[in-house]
């Protein structure tokens, strides 16, 4: 019966067809070198432990290396998204984490991480856990603050002095009409500084004052970017993209990237007078496979060698008072001495409120 | 030379490639020579058949069952149950916002703007790129395809370079405005329908309009009633496809419109990424689903009122000379408008500290300024070739399955409704937000099947969530071309002793290979492409090169700004390339894209 015989191969050729298309894809997707990602360990040294952050974590070539030298242990890394992303993932993934250790939780996400219990309680008794410490979101000991910064605003000095306009200094001058649409901030329900921006003007103007603070700002033409790069490149005219505004919401670290490749000052500075902190921690995950590997990675980001590179790799500070920052940061990007605040459990209860109202108030 | 591929059937009824499968249902007597022969050996024939369809349907049904279905139910169902219990309360307190009224309105608003200014300019261009012939024809059609697969993220950045005060366009005073999001919109989804209503106008039977011409018919009269209605199957076609693109569009809006012009898309990914709350973007979710499937259902009907009576040729037809003086003009426009943002992109890549020069092109060979990266721009390129080859490999076997048993016309109603439904459940990929579709596989694929390994963490997801969003591309350019084929020639190979397989292998699958080089095109250029699902399953130390641009971007330091517009030029041109080739590859049959 030809027919059978030929609707047979059909099926055989449709099946075959369909194997070697996966075999294909498992083949080339691993790039011929499946590493990490097997079963964790199980408590003892060695095995393999899952580093999950957000997606700007980063150290130098080798440390890495020399740590799973040091250890025995194999590392995988997760990325799965930003700051606020990452810790609503391991919220939605809790009862099947997603690696073993977080990293890059921070400040305005920490109470809600560790109130749904993603988070096991470690304290590293490394030496730089002491300088951590003062950081500590609660005293649980379910996040370690590795390293730390400052969102603040930067002026282009140059736009200054050719206007012979004065810079401003404060949160209030920015309301000034003298700096009218001169303004870029980021939106601060969907980049991580547009929400330590908002959270700085809560500081400064309390619960009930910010809103009003926002309307002037708005009322003065100020303009929201969406993200980071988009308001420092395309419109602060001290980025490099040839911007027209002249204040743009950064960070404390930025002015030394704008040092002349001829060397000098920093051609922008950071205003310290409308700071906000951000902290980042490292945590070990509920559920890890491998806690006592996970420990160990929290261990490492804690010592001399990651806490040295930090400011390199990831421009934040390092917490530990025993490493140096780098020439230019220690001259040209010094931490706000007393940057806004705002109590954690008051973040976690309002930060949402707080989104919402300034996207109706700002954005409309 | 021309020769008529396919004739409309002699009742004149019949859609082409269907024959007489088309006559209305509770018309007796199935035509003579259809598949069962009274030569059939019978009933061990017929459940053999049976058997090799539904296993051609479960693969596909399978593929995006596992990696689309689940991940997405799992995360609605997240948002909607509430412990153990459905809750659907969640509608009418989300429907009950004025914010949610105001999204889903410019959702529909941007979208129908960016479909209608892609159609009515994208049609003179079908007409200049596949109408006409010119030196640079071919360069050309490659050029318009680059926006549709450029990273958002790049495109956003080219487009407020522009529009900015002090930029090139500032005087438009069009930066952070709801026309710069349509402009955007239409600058991505042009190629579609230049592709799309091109690809069929190519094959289009000329002698009715030169008919129609010498019977006294001006040309623009020949256009509206003769060639246009032709149209009409590939125009409904690259409208929805465009209406899907443009109600999804993310990147595009998220950066050029803030929240000002958010969409259902940018809301989704807020409440999810930001909020956690998975009940408002459940709810939104399914409205966005709603809003799909109409459009698919509308477009749906139009077209196959059209598809039949349609007459194509199997070679081109030989292009009449120069084009027409106006189709020309708007062209000429329009290259040169989608030219600008590519320009700007191009000329951002060029400058450096001290004037201009390649050092953001030598860049790339390096991890970027303070070791931006972890691995050199070329090291993510080819990790984002190998997940376009295993995405395409994947699409390109699901995606034929599909088209192969969407083209059958089953006799039996039931047979042609499933038909119908499986047409439209694979374009769905497309409508459903790709956070929605990377949450919900970040919550399902960890160990499904009792895996032992952590698919989330492997990478390996990456090319199958590329495959998913690439599958309607190749259904739709593979399916025409498969609906085309005259039942006729099937049915004489049958006559003459071809088993169903030989048929399906030297008819079907020979017609339809000639136009697997377009689907491998698309299909390749858009996994390249793919930012949305991708970056949260990606790999950090295996990014992919649209993760590198955006990192890049993100990053401080003059130096790693110019490296990520370097990194989107060769983006642009690797894009570019591969279309370039897929169109020489692409035979005599177009598809609709």
């Amino acid at each position: 019966m030809a027919r059978t015989r030929a609707a047979r191969r059909t099926i055989r050729h449709t099946a075959a067809l369909g194997v070697a298309a996966l075999a294909l894809t498992a083949c080339s997707a691993t790039g011929g070198s499946p590493s990490g990602g097997s079963a964790g360990g199980d408590g003892t040294a060695g095995g393999s432990v899952t580093l999950v952050t957000h997606d700007s974590f980063h150290v130098s070539d080798g440390l890495l290396e020399q740590f799973e030298a040091d250890t025995g242990l194999t590392v995988t890394q997760v990325a799965p998204g930003d700051g606020g992303a990452l810790v609503n993932q391991l919220i939605l993934t809790k009862d099947a984490p997603l690696g073993d250790v977080v990293y890059g939780i921070d400040n305005t996400f920490a109470s809600r991480a560790i109130d749904e219990g993603v988070l096991e309680p470690y304290t590293s008794q490394v030496p730089a856990a002491a300088d951590a410490e003062p950081y500590a979101p609660d005293d649980s000991g379910s996040l370690t603050a590795v390293d730390l910064g400052d969102v603040c605003l930067n002026v282009d000095h140059a736009w200054f002095a050719d206007r012979g306009v004065p810079e401003p200094a404060t949160l209030e001058d920015l309301t000034d009409p003298a700096y009218r649409d001169l303004t870029v901030v980021t939106n601060a329900a969907t980049s991580s500084p547009g929400l330590a921006f908002l959270l700085a003007t809560v500081g400064a103007f309390g619960e009930d004052g910010w809103q009003q603070y926002w309307r002037d700002l708005t009322a003065n033409g100020l303009k929201v970017a969406e993200g980071w790069s988009d308001a420092y490149y395309t419109d602060f005219s001290g980025g490099g993209g040839g911007g027209s505004r002249p204040i743009a919401l950064s960070y404390a670290s930025s002015p030394p990237e704008t040092i002349p490749e001829s060397g000098g000052e920093p051609t922008t500075g950071a205003l310290l007078g409308t700071c906000f902190r951000q902290v980042e921690y490292a945590g070990v995950l509920a559920g890890a496979q491998n806690p006592e590997g996970a420990r160990r990675l929290v261990d490492w980001l804690l010592s001399d060698a990651v806490q040295g590179d930090i400011p390199g790799s990831m421009y934040m500070y390092p917490v530990s008072s025993a490493v140096d920052l780098p020439e230019d940061w220690a001259q040209w990007a010094p931490l706000a001495d007393e940057p806004y605040t705002v109590p954690l459990d008051e973040i976690a209860a309002n930060r949402e409120t707080w989104v919402r109202e300034w996207t109706d108030l700002v954005t409309g | 030379m021309t020769r008529p591929l396919t004739h409309p059937s002699p009742t004149g009824s019949g859609r082409p490639g269907t024959g007489a499968r088309a006559t209305p249902p509770g018309v007796p007597a199935p035509p003579p020579a259809a598949p069962t022969a009274p030569t059939a050996p019978g009933r061990g024939w017929a459940v053999a058949r049976g058997t090799a369809w539904a296993v051609a349907a479960a693969v596909p049904l399978l593929f995006l069952g596992v990696f689309f279905a689940w991940p997405v139910l799992t995360l609605v169902g997240r948002g909607l149950v509430v412990d153990g219990s459905l809750d659907l309360s969640g509608f009418a307190e989300v429907l009950g916002r004025p914010r949610t009224w105001r999204i889903v309105g410019l959702t529909l608003a941007q979208a129908t703007l960016g479909t209608v200014i892609s159609v009515l300019l994208g049609v003179p261009g079908a007409a200049v790129l596949y109408r006409s012939r010119f030196p640079g024809r071919g360069v050309l059609r490659a050029f318009v395809t680059v926006p549709f697969v450029l990273p958002t993220v790049v495109v956003g950045v080219a487009f407020r370079a522009l529009l900015r005060d002090n930029g090139p366009l500032g005087f438009l005073h069009l930066d952070g405005t709801f026309a710069a999001i349509v402009a955007a919109l239409v600058f991505f989804n042009y190629a579609v329908v230049v592709r799309t209503v091109g690809g069929l106008w190519e094959r289009l039977d000329p002698r009715p309009e030169q008919a129609a011409r010498s019977l006294g018919a001006s040309p623009a009269r020949a256009f509206l009633t003769v060639t246009l209605p032709a149209l009409t199957p590939a125009l409904t076609s690259a409208a929805s496809l465009v209406f899907l693109f443009c109600a999804t569009a993310f990147g595009t809006v998220l950066v050029l419109g803030g929240m000002r012009f958010g969409t259902v898309e940018t809301e989704i990914w807020i409440q999810t990424t930001q909020f956690l709350d998975l009940r408002a973007a459940s709810v939104l979710s399914v409205v966005q689903v709603v809003v799909v499937v109409a459009a698919l259902a509308v477009a749906g009907r139009a077209r196959a009122r059209r598809e039949r009576a349609l007459s194509l040729v199997d070679t081109p037809v030989r292009a009449v000379g120069r084009p027409h003086p106006l189709p020309a003009v708007v062209t000429a426009v329009v290259l040169v408008l989608l030219a600008l943002p590519l320009a700007a992109l191009l000329l951002g890549s060029l400058r450096t500290g001290d004037g201009w020069g390649l050092d953001h092109y030598r860049a790339l060979g390096t991890t970027g300024g303070r070791n931006a990266l972890t691995v050199t721009v070329w090291e993510a390129l080819g990790n984002s070739l190998r997940a376009a080859v295993d995405a395409t490999v994947l699409a390109l076997v699901v995606g034929c399955l599909v088209a192969l048993l969407v083209s059958r016309r089953p006799r039996r109603t039931a047979a042609r409704r499933a038909v119908g439904v499986l047409d439209g459940v694979f374009m769905l990929p497309l409508g459903v937000s790709a956070v929605t579709v990377g949450f919900g596989a970040l919550l399902t694929l960890g160990h499904p099947f009792g895996i032992a390994t952590d698919l989330r963490t492997t990478g390996v997801l990456v090319p199958v969530v590329q495959a998913v969003v690439a599958v309607p591309l190749v259904v739709r350019t593979v399916l025409p071309v498969l609906r085309a084929v005259d039942p006729r020639l099937r049915e004489a190979a049958g006559t003459l002793g071809a088993g169903p397989g030989r048929v399906l292998a030297t008819v079907d699958g020979a017609l339809a290979v000639r136009s697997a080089g377009l689907a491998v095109g698309f299909a390749f250029a858009v996994s390249l492409g793919e930012f949305g699902a991708t970056s949260f399953l990606a790999r950090p130390d295996r990014p992919t090169l649209p993760v590198v641009i955006f990192r890049l971007i993100g990053q401080p330091g003059a130096d790693n700004y110019g490296m990520a517009l370097a990194a989107g030029v060769v983006l642009a041109l690797l894009t570019a390339g591969v279309m370039a080739v897929a169109e020489r590859l692409r035979g005599p049959v177009g598809g609709e894209l």
